[in-house]
């Protein structure tokens, strides 16, 4: 408990978000259980964030993901107050953000979290230099110290030479690069990214994804990600969480919402998602049945086949490291043959992955043999096999 | 006859406050001499500066400065150059003095109407309250006849100038202060949350993101004064304000048609030239004209 609590840079306990002026009548008719949209006809009252709590750990991606009106947006705002939560708490590094004062608050904003927009949210009165040194501005930073490191993070973005630039000559994409660098200007502890890439266009979109990974990367910042694409989601999140309605309906990373979706609604949700793209090798392999070693006889080959009902061996040496496999018709030709061991009927070109590959990068592979993958650890050791049925299912 | 009432509206309702306004009015003269004729001085040293400024400047050159801020603001050369004709044909008219006289009016009541308008529009823009009041008190402004701020401006600063300033800011004053609220709070939501999100405070958030993201809608709002003065300063004749104005009254008194078209004529040359370079300046600056 105590190592979680140290990694936590963010911690939000059940937010709640009420717009509208009866917020106690719908607080209370919330408490007795009635729905979302009861409370919006009796009291005029919208709930929009409702009861949401997640963690988000340092230097990672945390991604909250819904449908347009699900409260995701109102929850990133409550984060650093742009909209003041109706109750809950938001822990950042163990402080409470909603009881901060207006002026710890202004700190808060200029040094610890910044924010990407949706539109981006650029100033068309600044050039390009002008806007990635907003921040370092407002907190009064002299103008050498303030341009020098706005440079830095413009060369960071990849947008070096169009610094002097009016914003409304930029694309969307190296919009998005202006506004991430200015995000980044402050050196902040926390990146909030309000659907970044929402407004670009696919190809823009999939260059900043991988260059946000590898901003990242680099800089190790907290990051909390804004989207309702869930490719998108699953691609940049640690976590992930889903939202509905205003409530979390499901938190955890890609890999175990893949595996067990905890309703139909997450189900539902992930049905759109290519689920090879989420699930690697290790989640569809089988522990082979029938193991020989390389000094085995043809007899024993086929013997061990036949108990286990396989027509293939996988063969091992002596540190379980794999050689190959052996066919049942090849074992009992080399029984007509009288050969003393397998070993000079060894098939060892079989298509070999590790663990931790995606099952989106081995279809091709999978599809050119006759034989299942081998899946190997690091030292070359067998650990299971893939064959093309799990590989389809998966698909599915 | 006792059922008379019932087909014309019973003297017995009628009731008209004309009169006591007046006297308030004339008692509010009375009690507050010293700060009016404050007011006044400062009003008629403006009003002598401004006009002393342009007859300073030779009438070719003013000519040339037309042209050159035609070209500025409009991209090509024949546009200042059509400006400058117009102010020429004015000089022809034989009515150069007056129109400087016109102009500095104009010049006083403009600056005064922004320097009041713009804070007043953003303090509208950042208090709903505010808003909740000043909204129906502009909407009577603007749409009560001109000619009723002639008669408060005289009575309190008598004939001359000085009123036809006064009446002329108070009736100009109105879309500035729209305009420049409507800017200030139509700015980009993003924008706004942008700037909060940075940590800027109240203040920074006005002058570093707000206003100057408004400023095409501010200056839309400067145009729109300099023309509600450009009109009001005619109608400022009939409280004795010389002018151009002036002679169209004379004009008109002596229903001499030819006599009024000339300054008529100059009227809306000025009002062109001033609306044009105005607009100009306005979509330079939001970059619309690249």
């Amino acid at each position: 408990m105590s190592r979680e609590n140290s990694d936590v840079l963010l911690s939000v306990r059940h937010l709640r978000k009420f717009f509208g002026i009866n917020r106690t009548a719908a607080r209370k008719m919330l408490q007795e259980g009635a729905g979302k949209n009861d409370i919006l006809k009796k009291t005029g009252v919208t709930v929009a964030v409702n009861d949401v709590s997640f963690d988000v750990e340092r230097g990672k991606i945390f991604a909250l993901i819904g449908l347009s009106g699900s409260g995701k947006s109102t929850v990133v705002r409550c984060v650093n107050m742009l909209q003041r939560p109706s109750s809950g708490e938001i822990l950042f590094e163990g402080r409470d953000v909603v009881r901060m004062d207006k002026r710890e608050l202004y700190e808060l904003r200029r040094s610890k979290i910044s924010m990407v927009f949706q539109s981006f949210g650029l100033m068309n009165h600044r050039n390009v230099l002008g806007n990635v040194a907003y921040g370092l501005d407002v907190r009064g930073v002299g103008r050498g110290e303030r341009e020098r490191r706005a440079m830095e993070m413009i060369e960071l973005v990849g947008l070096e030479g169009w610094e002097n630039k009016s914003i409304d000559d930029l694309s969307g994409g190296m919009k998005q690069r202006v506004g991430i660098a200015r995000a980044l200007c402050n050196d902040p502890e926390l990146l909030l990214m309000d659907e970044p890439f929402s407004a670009l266009d696919p190809l823009a979109r999939r260059d900043m994804q991988f260059e946000l990974l590898s901003i990242q990367k680099k800089l190790g910042k907290t990051i909390v990600f804004i989207t309702h694409d869930i490719d998108e989601a699953f691609k940049m999140g640690d976590t992930v969480g889903i939202m509905r309605d205003g409530r979390v309906e499901q938190l955890g990373t890609p890999t175990e919402l893949a595996l067990s979706p905890a309703n139909d609604y997450v189900r539902e949700f992930l049905n759109s998602i290519d689920k090879t793209k989420v699930l690697s090798v290790r989640h569809i392999m089988i522990t082979p049945s029938c193991l020989i070693r390389e000094q085995a006889d043809p007899l024993t080959a086929i013997r061990e086949m036949r108990v286990n009902d396989v027509s293939t061996a996988y063969v091992i040496g002596r540190g379980m490291e794999f050689i190959g496999i052996v066919t049942l018709t090849a074992a009992l030709q080399a029984r007509l043959d009288k050969l003393s061991s397998v070993s000079s009927i060894i098939t060892r070109d079989v298509p070999q992955v590790g663990h931790d590959v995606l099952i989106g990068d081995i279809i091709g592979a999978a599809s050119d043999t006759p034989f299942p993958l081998a899946v190997l650890d690091d030292r070359g050791r067998l650990e299971g096999i893939v064959s093309r049925a799990a590989i389809l299912s998966s698909l599915s | 006859m006792m059922y008379d009432w019932i087909l014309k509206f019973p003297q017995a309702f009628v009731f008209n406050p004309g009169s006591a306004i007046d006297d308030g009015i004339r008692q509010f003269s009375r009690n507050h001499r010293a700060s009016l004729s404050a007011i006044k001085s400062v009003t008629v040293w403006m009003l002598n500066g401004i006009e002393a400024l342009l007859g300073m400047i030779p009438w070719w050159a003013l000519i040339l400065l037309v042209i050159w801020a035609g070209y500025k603001t409009g991209r090509r050369w024949w546009i200042g150059f059509l400006y400058g004709v117009m102010l020429f044909f004015i000089g022809t008219f034989g009515l150069w003095k007056l129109m400087l006289e016109t102009l500095s009016i104009i010049v006083v009541s403009v600056s005064l109407a922004l320097a009041l308008g713009f804070p007043m529009g953003v303090v509208v823009a950042m208090n709903r309250h505010v808003e909740t009041v000043m909204q129906p008190v502009m909407d009577f402004m603007q749409t009560i006849p001109s000619f009723v701020y002639l008669i408060p401006a005289a009575m309190l600063f008598s004939v001359g100038k000085t009123p036809a300033v006064m009446a002329t800011l108070i009736y100009s004053v109105v879309p500035m202060i729209r305009l420049t609220s409507h800017g200030i709070r139509h700015v980009d939501r993003e924008v706004v949350e942008a700037g909060i999100a940075f940590g800027s405070s109240r203040l920074q958030l006005l002058f570093s993101v707000q206003v100057p993201q408004a400023l095409p809608t501010i200056m839309t709002g400067v145009n729109q004064t300099i023309m509600m003065a450009m009109g009001m300063v005619v109608t400022c004749a009939l409280i004795g304000a010389n002018g151009l104005g002036m002679e169209i009254l004379v004009a008109t008194n002596r229903t001499e048609m030819g006599r009024a078209l000339m300054p008529g004529v100059s009227i809306v040359f000025i009002a062109i030239i001033l609306d044009r370079l105005t607009q100009g300046s306005i979509r330079k600056r939001s970059g619309k004209d690249r």
